[in-house]
């Protein structure tokens, strides 16, 4: 039988394309992605609640949500 | 979220456009936006300029975002990839040395002063009006020129960019990002796990 149950979803960041400008870090509600080390963004997975604030911002559009 | 003082930032970017319509050699003063963000990746080795206190990005953000003026599109995919990020930041260092050429005439006094912002690397715009100074060597007005037009140019792209992807699509091919993520890179060395690849092989088993 079918669940229309839908499943979590979580911001993942495509770190090789990263800029690190820390425009997704601004809009998080929750903190919960960070710039690491001035490389590029990284995401609390235990606090992502997948709203996708930072994927609309992202300048390089290269942050998806997916489901987990 | 609560507004630090920092998010007031942007309104630099017009102030010190403005101030350089009425006397060129405030244009000096942009020297700050190429030195905070290269001494604090340098010091402490994170992009903190770009993320906090960038006013230009921060401008960009407001135009594009809470006035509207950005069609919210993605940038095209050359323009985020690595050759284009690099190849700007070397043609921008190319064309910054060849302001820094056009000073040191000047100075040497080889060259006259030309009273002109180029804008775009090709269109010399007349500013006789921001300059009537006699006490100052020309060489330090040269720079102030030159430097506008640097400066100005990088707006005026950022705006273009702005108006046709997202608003600050300008971080994604500003050259001091790129270098301050260069310096950052060297700084603190490719390290530690990756939490994210952590986080899904995680779930899957």
């Amino acid at each position: 039988m079918e669940t229309n149950i839908r499943k979590k979803r979580k911001a993942f960041v495509m770190e090789q394309d990263c800029v690190a400008c820390g425009c997704c870090m601004k809009v998080c509600p929750l903190g919960a992605i960070k710039v690491h080390k001035g490389i590029m963004a990284k995401v609390n997975m235990e606090q992502c609640v997948g709203c996708g604030k930072c994927v609309k911002e992202c300048p390089a559009s290269i942050i998806e949500l997916k489901e987990v | 979220m609560k507004k630090h003082w920092y998010d007031y930032l942007w309104i630099l970017t017009p102030i010190y456009l403005s101030l350089g319509c009425f006397n060129i050699l405030f244009a000096w003063l942009g020297l700050i936006f190429f030195f905070v963000p290269l001494i604090i990746s340098i010091v402490k080795g994170t992009k903190g300029y770009c993320n906090r206190y960038c006013d230009r990005g921060q401008f960009f953000a407001l135009l594009g975002g809470r006035f509207g003026l950005s069609r919210k599109k993605d940038v095209p995919r050359w323009m985020k990839s690595k050759g284009f990020r690099y190849g700007f930041l070397i043609f921008f260092f190319i064309m910054f040395f060849q302001m820094l050429w056009t000073t040191w005439l000047v100075f040497s006094g080889a060259e006259s002063l030309r009273q002109a912002v180029t804008l775009l690397w090709t269109f010399k715009l007349p500013w006789q009006w921001a300059y009537s100074g006699t006490l100052i060597h020309p060489g330090v007005a040269q720079f102030a020129f030159g430097f506008y037009g640097v400066m100005l140019t990088s707006t005026v792209l950022g705006l273009i960019t702005m108006i046709l992807f997202k608003p600050r699509s300008w971080c994604v091919y500003c050259p001091m990002g790129t270098m301050t993520q260069l310096i950052c890179k060297a700084k603190n060395g490719k390290s530690d796990p990756d939490t994210q690849k952590n986080y899904s092989r995680k779930v899957e088993s």
